[in-house]
């Protein structure tokens, strides 16, 4: 069988005909789209479109050729067309089986396989792994290589905006530090409630001090924080990057390892992380072995600003900050999976000193989308661009994120702006408790 | 498929860039928002320009190759499904507001903009621009001329064809010709202006339009009435109307459509009874505080179980903009949602509300009913699955005996989505056989190659409507 056929076969089998089939092609969707607005409303880069496509595949209309398989990888996964979709239809998930069957069946050359292999199977799963690359790289940053790499220009010979990225990369602990975190917070006062706390792979190498400063929030707002050792990466990546089965393996290590402690919630500060946790459920529903443990897993999971909200750790702690308008980015799988877009400005809101201004279309995605920004990126910088414009409009000093993804990017944008001077962008953990703080 | 000649014509016009054949193209723009209508176009081609729209409906015209005008693709009726092949032409490039007029209330478009992009922009000048289809947020203005558009406003303001003062239009053999304009008042000759809205693209390409603004209204209020009886609900609304009350907008959603509309939006719309009247008033303060008053009084002695004015604008606008997900919302029932648009003289809607029911009974078929009361337009919406071809023919028997009631009762086969190639069997029943062979003879005076949206409105013989094809 040609690999066409053999992905023919396999959307025919594995993709949900009742679900491409709830789409009724209103076109409610269109608006909320991205990419749909970046391609001057080109029907094959929206929600409906890319459903129109993975149903022309399974009804035999047309073949899974480049330009299907173009068009799905255009899509951000931002999951903003499923809240505003009045027929309930969950695109996430079409798009994720189409992705896994489009790169099982993929008979990719070798360079591609390598990398693949070396980050989806290598890299990720192996905290240990992670850590070590980190510390290769807090050695660059204060071994003042990267200092002077960058005064030689020497990164500019890097494809697209690897050299600005590499600006924006915030400095990572030591392996040390990583090695000597303790794996029990007790909160202060009476603790209220015990939460478990999901680390991620990156916000806990990379930006390990923003996992400390959630920790810390949430030990003042009356929890007690335990991190399960064993846990391991969320599996997000691979579920979008079309390796469903490593991503189930992970879910499955990561639900054993949070079994083991009777906490009240499992609580992270990453909405692309998150979202994933929370549809553990649906990602090993065709194995009934796991089917209540998962659901039992899912139930609990939440990000921490509605828990600092629950704990009314707003009540709790006195907030200021210096003067500065702040503005805040949704992180797309926090809003649109996660359901959480109120917590993360309520918090806000209350910090004395500040002024919130709403950036128009902050609910959009802002590009990164997990390695979006590095697979897609003209798209990817032409929708940050058009990012940083509703950024300026609100003169915004302060861009608040609640996902490591959208960090990196909107610290991207601002370097590709030239604001560093006047514009940061932080982690909503690192705000707060900044804001505890300042007094 | 085209020619190589042909597309090398059209190539030379719009770029490369511009003109799409990719079969990942042909299928995106093989479909409406109709159920089970879908078939692939030749090509997509995306004008700049009246020139350029100009020139390529010559050379259609010459080499004989239908031409399907598309907006956003909302359409209801299949008239915007390429059903003949041919090319789909679009206007993502032209979708600019030219110009807002306010000495002369009048706006003028060209056929891409979104409609809400158009109602925002008047708005911010304090003028009012009402049509308002539900699927204003997506559908452009060129849409709505080609279907005459209505929307939940449409009771108390009209519709499109009563805001269009004058367009721009490209006849099949490429001339262009300009009718009406920011006059009030002008009467030479045939009026042009109102042949061209709601052709569905049949007779010429639309490419500019001047439209008539209103002052927006000072306040407005909304209301809604429940009912344990959907007769009681449908008498209510012409004793309001027989009240000599004109509200702006007055919806009628019976108790399935209220649950499916109610888990998706969430703005606590009642469940558990049997009909709801949506109504709007808007005006004046203290007429909008009568009218309310009025039609609170006229709900409770038609026998409403509760009568509620919404605290706020935001409670409100959360209100219509939740009717607006109607049909959507249905689809999540079952995996067909076929939408009608049975209309009938506004006294006669508890009549037909009533057949409509005992239609369903009868062909043991699943019809939830939402609409626009006040003027007479129905939607009911049978769920069903497009697998179940025996189901299918209740559908289709179903839905013929509602056109024939609808009829009976004075009423139309649609009051604002169109005839498209879906209801073109039943268009004789409304205009019998000289109105058809009147509108025909217009057809192909105006595009005697027939490349103009070919296959809508007219029925090509006399058998009755199959939904189902791909």
């Amino acid at each position: 069988m040609t690999a066409t056929k053999d992905i023919q076969q396999a959307f025919k089998e594995r993709l949900d005909y009742d679900e491409l089939m709830n789409c009724m092609r209103c076109g409610f969707c269109l608006p909320s789209c991205p990419t749909y607005g970046q391609t001057n409303q080109y029907e094959a880069a929206s929600p409906r479109g890319r459903i129109a496509l993975m149903k022309g595949v399974v009804d035999g209309l047309i073949e899974p050729d480049e330009s299907v398989e173009k068009q799905l990888n255009l899509c951000l996964g931002c999951r903003a067309c499923e809240p505003v979709c009045p027929s309930g239809v969950k695109y996430g998930h079409l798009l994720e089986e189409a992705r896994d069957i489009i790169q099982q069946k993929k008979r990719h050359k070798w360079p591609v396989k390598a990398l693949r292999h070396m980050v989806f199977e290598q890299l990720f799963p192996h905290k240990e792994r992670l850590k070590n690359v980190h510390s290769l790289l807090a050695f660059y940053q204060r071994s003042g290589l990267q200092k002077a790499v960058q005064k030689t220009n020497i990164l500019n010979v890097l494809p697209g905006n690897l050299a600005q990225m590499e600006k924006t990369l915030p400095p990572v602990p030591t392996k040390k530090e990583m090695k000597e975190r303790p794996f029990l917070f007790e909160a202060e006062g009476t603790a209220e409630r015990t939460v478990a706390f999901f680390t991620g792979c990156l916000m806990d190498t990379m930006f390990m001090e923003t996992n400390n400063a959630t920790i810390a929030l949430l030990q003042k707002a009356g929890c007690k924080v335990v991190i399960p050792e064993v846990q391991t990466c969320c599996g997000a990546l691979h579920a979008h990057g079309g390796e469903k089965d490593q991503a189930k393996k992970l879910a499955k290590q990561n639900i054993m390892a949070f079994e083991s402690i009777q906490a009240d919630d499992i609580v992270l500060n990453a909405g692309g992380c998150g979202a994933l946790l929370v549809e553990y459920d649906h990602l090993l529903k065709d194995e009934p072995e796991w089917k209540e443990r998962a659901e039992a897993f899912a139930a609990k999971v939440k990000d921490f600003s509605e828990i600092l909200l629950q704990q009314q750790f707003v009540e709790k702690q006195k907030l200021s900050l210096p003067s500065q308008i702040i503005t805040y980015q949704d992180s797309c799988h926090l809003r649109n999976v996660m359901k959480t877009s109120s917590a993360p400005r309520k918090l806000i809101q209350v910090i004395n000193g500040s002024v919130f201004n709403e950036m128009e279309n902050a609910d959009h995605c802002c590009g990164s989308a997990g390695i979006y920004n590095l697979t897609e990126q003209e798209m990817s910088m032409q929708i940050l661009d058009y990012k940083m414009e509703k950024v300026k409009e609100t003169h915004a000093h302060t861009i608040v994120t609640a996902n490591p993804g959208c960090l990196i990017q909107m610290k991207l944008g601002v370097v590709r702006e030239g604001v560093e001077g006047s514009v940061r962008a932080v982690h909503l953990a690192d705000l707060l408790l900044e804001a505890v703080e300042s007094k | 498929m085209l020619n190589e000649r042909t597309k090398a014509k059209l190539v030379e016009v719009v770029g490369s860039a511009n003109f799409q054949d990719s079969s990942e193209a042909r299928l995106v723009y093989s479909y409406d928002a109709t159920p089970n209508f879908q078939s692939l176009p030749d090509a997509v081609i995306m004008p700049e320009d009246k020139d350029q729209v100009k020139r390529i409906l010559t050379i259609c015209n010459e080499d004989h190759v239908p031409i399907v005008p598309r907006g956003s693709g909302t359409n209801l009726s299949a008239g915007t499904c390429p059903t003949q092949g041919g090319i789909v032409l679009t206007f993502n490039r032209m979708n600019k507001i030219l110009e807002i007029d306010e000495d002369n209330l009048t706006v003028t478009v060209q056929p891409g903009v979104i409609t809400l992009d158009l109602i925002n922009a008047v708005e911010a000048k304090g003028l009012f621009y009402p049509p308002d289809p539900s699927s204003m947020k997506i559908s452009t203005i060129g849409g709505n001329i080609n279907e005459c558009s209505g929307g939940l406003r449409g009771l108390k303001y009209g519709v499109t064809k009563d805001y269009v003062l004058g367009l721009e239009v490209v006849l099949a053999n490429g001339d262009c010709i300009k009718t009406g304009g920011k006059l009030a008042k002008d009467v030479a000759g045939y009026d042009l202006t109102n042949l061209f809205v709601g052709s569905e693209g049949t007779l010429g390409v639309v490419t500019e339009a001047v439209l008539k603004l209103i002052p927006i209204p000072e306040t407005k209020q909304t209301l809604l009435a429940l009912f344990e009886d959907m007769d009681a609900a449908a008498k209510t609304v012409s004793a309001i109307i027989a009240h000599k009350i004109i509200p702006a907008t007055l919806e009628f959603l019976d108790q399935p459509t209220c649950e499916v509309v109610e888990d998706f939006a969430q703005v606590g719309l009642p469940t558990d009874v049997n009909a709801v009247l949506l109504i709007e008033q808007d005006g004046p303060p203290e007429v909008v505080n009568r009218d309310i008053e009025m039609i609170s009084r006229i709900c409770r002695e038609g026998n409403a179980v509760s009568v509620k004015v919404a605290a706020s604008q935001a409670e409100a606008e959360a209100l219509s903009t939740a009717r607006r997900s109607a049909l959507s919302a249905l689809a999540r029932m079952k995996p067909t949602t076929i939408l009608e648009d049975a209309t009938v003289p506004r006294s006669k809607i508890s009549k037909m509300v009533k057949a409509i029911n005992e239609i369903a009974v009868k062909y043991n078929v699943k019809i939830c009913t939402f609409g626009h009361a006040g003027d007479g337009n129905l939607h009911p919406t049978c769920l069903t699955d497009a697998r179940d071809e025996e189901e299918l023919q209740r559908v289709e028997q179903a839905f013929e005996e509602i056109f024939h009631k609808a009829i009976e009762l004075g009423g139309t086969i649609t009051g604002e989505h169109g005839v498209g190639e879906m209801k073109a069997p039943y268009l004789a029943l409304k205009m019998g056989g000289e109105g058809v062979a009147a509108m025909k003879a217009i057809k192909y005076a105006l595009d005697p190659q027939g490349i103009m949206n070919p296959g809508k409105i007219f029925a090509k013989d006399t058998r009755k409507r199959v939904v189902v094809r791909s």
